[in-house]
């Protein structure tokens, strides 16, 4: 033909058992890959730098601050943002930017701890209640469902009666109320999960319930679980604060930024920087979260994977 | 017979995180106007991605159409269309029907709407003229009782109906061009008979022209009358189908038409199967793409990519064993010869 | 292991004129029903069939006849709504605990979907693993030493183990599959269409794996499938089902020889031949329409809505499955 080439070029020798079943793409796990397609998102990642630094700075800030939080000063009521106080002072004198990261401490509080009860109880719940179906599922619904009827408001106040009002009613009530939506989302994924074949070859292997549910059903539904949860934390703070601005939540001198935020609007016509403050930091927060759990969505999200 | 649509030196690659997969690499063919051709590969050889390169389904990104491809359907290079020019040629130039008759069709809406849709796009049809052409279309495809089951949603048809309904949509408006991409992979061996059946009909019927996507060689010997043999997004081999079948040059097409159990066969001995897996088309292999799994694998292969060795006017083939230098080996003796190993 | 001391006596379908073999597994009037919202869905409906050891026992059928069902169902993946299942002549209803977990671990499964069957957060080596973990099997140094053992049976290699199942291609995620049913030694393997959903050069590579591995640990398989050639190469018998019954059972050179039952007859015609010339010349029995729902089947023959020579009896009395031949039985009015 065309071209001549080395004879020696076409010796015949095999297939080569290297190549032939060789994988030459990087050995990467699912949380690396999702990592990796939440850093290119730089919506999500900002969100979380600004949780991050929201964050730190309600834990250290006033720790480090020689202003009191509790310090009221009559002589320097109403002050505009300045050199001293940064964001001003409140009606008492107080400093606002101290208590602005002091009130950010409780909205951590409860929506962490809101995170925490619907993660623990509201997984192993959902999970026990998919994965078992039948006659166990069904009451487990039914109770949920009775949960779910209930409004948190009615729960709080029916709390705050019994134990007076503050800061324990709010997270006795939050802990009571706050697993069922993660329950039944567990629960859907579950059912969904427990039909694919590899909980069938586990079970074939003569596995116990509770290993398919652990080592099989909820490593699968985390995704589905942590994206919720960063739905579920603002959802959270937003009750607190609504309920402290209406006078349910956190009593004096501790303070919220719902509590600030009351206290501010009060003054809004004269003095709107008391309520300004708390009013940002309430929906930074929550437009940060919300942003980063639609980042986590779509780096999370198996589909997406190429 | 006149070409109807001519692919050339067509390249697709898509972007990922760990870089190009060069999906389809220089593919060119023709098919000429009511004439049958089928694409056999296994998955992941381009057979879909070419298939959906002609039908403009392409995304980009991630997907990269490289420059210097074209693909002239009657003469007019539809890789340069505008969205307008698509939508035209999609429902009524070309159609397509895809391997999966339970997602691709909208559950939500019944058939008969589905199929008049594109009658009132493209044919330009009132509402009762192009109900009384769903109702024909489906007759078409033999649908019993078809004036009623026209107002049925796809969910209370089988399997082996729905892919007559996707049949019907795809050939509503008289395309000259239809696409089955593994039309039967989904669907038994009887309801595959009578979709194979069906489509023969059709294009005798319509005299359109059907390019048929395919892993199992069976299908395509009833069916079409050329064969293009991709692998690892290339051709290896084409030819008319009694050529390619009698008459295999590349040791992949031998292993291909090896790997099925003729009824002959004594039971339980090894069939001719392919070693390991395709390569990752990240990085294709410098040498000829079947090197690391050919039995007949030369020094070269691993170097160099072969060209293309016309056998006949119609039959070629790419590879060094059809090089003037290259042993004399009888490669479906070689590859029959196997059997246990 | 057991003597095969409470053995019941045969009946028709049971024993299939094979007297002294050594029968592993015995299905006798096997039946799995599910409550749907519309009736009943019987997609095992008194199913009898045996398997000897050493034997591979071809089922084939097309999508919704139960084929699947009835190999779960078979394994106690499903609880079955009626009949027994024996293994080495014990009963897995009636089974003492040890037995139970006995069976568990010599009775195992190979499934369809190599997407679906490997759980996607695991490495290949805790999923191979698996079966060794949940009965303690081998520990510690062993463990890793049995996981590379069973990479290499199925010709993966060391460096596969520390993956993820999406890296893999179809076959080879079939060849994991086979390594985790294979790590617990089993003695009888459901193979649940192993081969359906891969390529075919990679079907091939698949059959002949599992071939070889018959013959290197003298395994039992039952090999479900609807595709009636592959079967025929890898089966020593081959029983064919329709909507939820046996409706026929022979060696797989007889079936494919002289098919009976009408059903039969056209699955073989289906088949595609890569021979353009044989395709031309062959004769299709094409069957019309689609199989009936199995929810609430009408009595007499399930087959008679699609049946050429139905006739009146066929939709009076469900057919009997009776040997016409030796250890050829079918289960229609016609013989």
């Amino acid at each position: 033909m065309i071209k001549e080439y080395e004879q020696e070029l076409f010796e015949v020798v095999g297939y080569d058992k290297e190549v032939a079943d060789a994988i030459v793409r990087p050995n990467i796990t699912y949380w690396k890959d999702a990592w990796r397609r939440l850093r290119k998102n730089k919506v999500a990642i900002f969100s979380m730098v600004t949780l991050l630094v929201i964050g730190l700075s309600c834990i250290l800030i006033p720790i480090l601050s020689r202003v009191d939080y509790t310090g009221q000063n009559v002589a320097m009521t109403h002050l505009k943002p300045g050199s001293q106080h940064w964001f001003g002072t409140d009606e008492l004198g107080r400093d606002v930017f101290v208590r602005l990261w002091m009130g950010g401490r409780v909205s951590i509080l409860i929506g962490l701890l809101g995170a925490v009860v619907s993660l623990v109880f509201g997984t192993l719940y959902g999970g026990i209640s998919g994965y078992f179906g039948g006659l166990i599922d069904d009451i487990m619904m039914r109770i949920v469902e009775v949960i779910v009827g209930i409004p948190y408001m009615i729960v709080v106040i029916l709390v705050s009666i019994s134990l007076g009002k503050g800061l324990p009613s709010l997270i006795i009530a939050l802990c009571i109320t706050s697993w069922t939506g993660l329950a039944r989302l567990v629960r859907g994924q579950v059912l969904q999960l427990k039909e694919n074949e590899y909980v069938l070859a586990s079970k074939a292997l003569g596995a116990s319930p509770m290993r398919i549910i652990l080592k099989h059903l909820l490593p699968n539904t985390m995704s589905v679980i942590i994206v919720n949860t960063t739905f579920q934390i603002p959802g959270f703070m937003f009750a607190e604060a609504f309920l402290s601005f209406i006078g349910l939540g956190v009593q004096p001198p501790y303070t919220s930024w719902g509590a600030m935020a009351a206290l501010g609007q009060q003054q809004m016509s004269y003095y709107p920087h008391e309520l300004l403050f708390p009013a940002v930091a309430i929906s930074l927060t929550m437009l940060t979260f919300n942003l980063l759990g639609d980042g986590l969505r779509d780096a999370l999200d198996p589909k997406l994977r190429q | 017979m006149t070409k109807l649509m001519e692919v050339k030196n067509l390249r697709v690659s898509f972007h990922t995180y760990a870089g190009e997969v060069q999906a389809v690499r220089d593919v060119s063919f023709s098919i000429d106007s009511g004439e049958a051709v089928a694409i056999v590969g296994e998955s992941g050889c381009g057979k879909t991605v070419t298939s959906k390169s002609i039908m403009g389904l392409i995304p980009t990104p991630p997907g990269d159409i490289k420059e210097n491809s074209s693909i002239l359907y009657k003469g007019k290079d539809i890789l340069k269309f505008s969205d307008k020019e698509w939508q035209k040629f999609r429902g009524a130039e070309a159609g397509m029907i895809f391997q999966d008759p339970m997602t691709s069709l909208n559950p939500t809406t019944k058939v008969g709407k589905q199929i008049m849709e594109n009658l009132m796009v493209h044919r330009h049809m009132n509402k009762s003229e192009a109900f009384n052409e769903a109702v024909r279309m489906l007759e078409v495809v033999n649908i019993p009782n078809s004036r009623e089951r026209v107002n049925d949603y796809p969910h209370q048809f089988s399997g082996g109906m729905r892919q007559r309904i996707m049949i019907a949509i795809a050939l509503a408006c008289n395309p000259r061009l239809l696409i089955a991409d593994e039309p039967t992979t989904a669907l038994d061996v009887t309801i595959q008979a009578q979709i194979l059946e069906l489509l023969k009909d059709i294009q005798k019927q319509f005299d359109t022209a059907v390019m048929l996507i395919t892993h199992d060689l069976g299908v395509v010997a009833g069916m079409a009358r050329n064969i293009i043999v991709m692998y690892a997004g290339q051709i290896i081999e084409k030819g008319t189908v009694d050529e390619v079948f009698k008459n295999a040059r590349h040791p992949y097409t031998n292993s291909l038409l090896n790997a099925v159990p003729g009824l002959n066969l004594k039971s339980k001995v090894q069939l001719a199967s392919i070693y390991g897996t395709p390569p990752d088309l990240l990085a294709p292999p410098a040498g000829c793409a079947f090197a690391g799994r050919c039995k007949f694998c030369m020094k070269i292969c691993r170097e160099q990519m072969p060209g293309v060795t016309k056998i006949s006017s119609t039959h070629e083939a790419s590879c060094w064993l059809q090089h003037s230098q290259a042993p004399r080996i009888n490669i479906a003796e070689g590859i029959r010869g196997e059997q246990d190993g | 292991m057991a003597e095969n001391m409470n053995l019941p006596a045969d009946n028709t379908a049971n024993g299939q004129g094979r007297p002294g073999k050594d029968r592993l597994v015995e299905v006798k009037h096997l039946k799995k029903y599910f409550n749907v919202r519309s009736g009943v869905l019987k997609a095992v409906d008194d199913v009898s069939f045996d398997i000897c050891r050493g034997e591979t026992l071809g089922l084939v059928g097309e999508s919704g006849c139960g084929k699947t069902t009835c190999g779960r169902t078979l394994l106690g993946i499903y609880e079955a709504t009626g009949g027994d299942v024996f293994f080495e002549g014990n009963n897995t209803s009636t089974m003492n605990k040890q037995l139970k977990k006995d069976f568990k671990r010599n009775a195992q499964i190979i499934f369809q979907d190599p997407y679906a069957s490997l759980n996607p957060r695991m490495t290949v080596s805790d999923i191979i693993a698996e079966g060794m973990d949940i009965h303690g099997l081998y520990m510690h140094k062993e463990r890793q030493e049995r996981i590379y053992e069973m990479l290499n049976l199925v010709s993966l290699n060391k460096e596969h183990a520390g993956r993820f199942p999406h890296e893999f291609s179809g076959g080879q995620r079939q060849r994991i599959g086979i390594a985790r049913a294979l790590a617990i030694n089993p003695k009888f393997i459901v193979c649940d269409e192993p081969i359906s959903a891969l390529d075919v050069s990679i079907q091939a590579q698949i059959v002949n794996l599992l071939i070889k591995l018959q013959g290197e640990l003298n395994l039992t398989y039952l090999f479900i499938a609807h595709d009636l050639s592959m079967v025929k190469h890898i089966s020593d018998r081959v029983g064919v089902m329709y909507l939820g019954c046996l409706i026929e059972l022979a060696t797989s050179a007889e079936l494919y020889k002289n098919p009976l039952h009408p059903y039969t007859q056209a699955l073989l015609s289906a088949i595609p031949i890569p021979d353009p010339e044989a395709e031309k010349n062959k004769q299709r029995v094409v069957l019309e329409g689609d199989i009936p729902s199995p929810i609430n089947p009408e009595p007499g023959c399930r087959f008679r809505s699609r049946c050429r020579y139905a006739k009146a009896v066929c939709s009076e009395k469900r057919p009997e499955l009776k040997e016409v031949g030796p250890g050829h039985f079918v289960s229609c009015h016609l013989y």
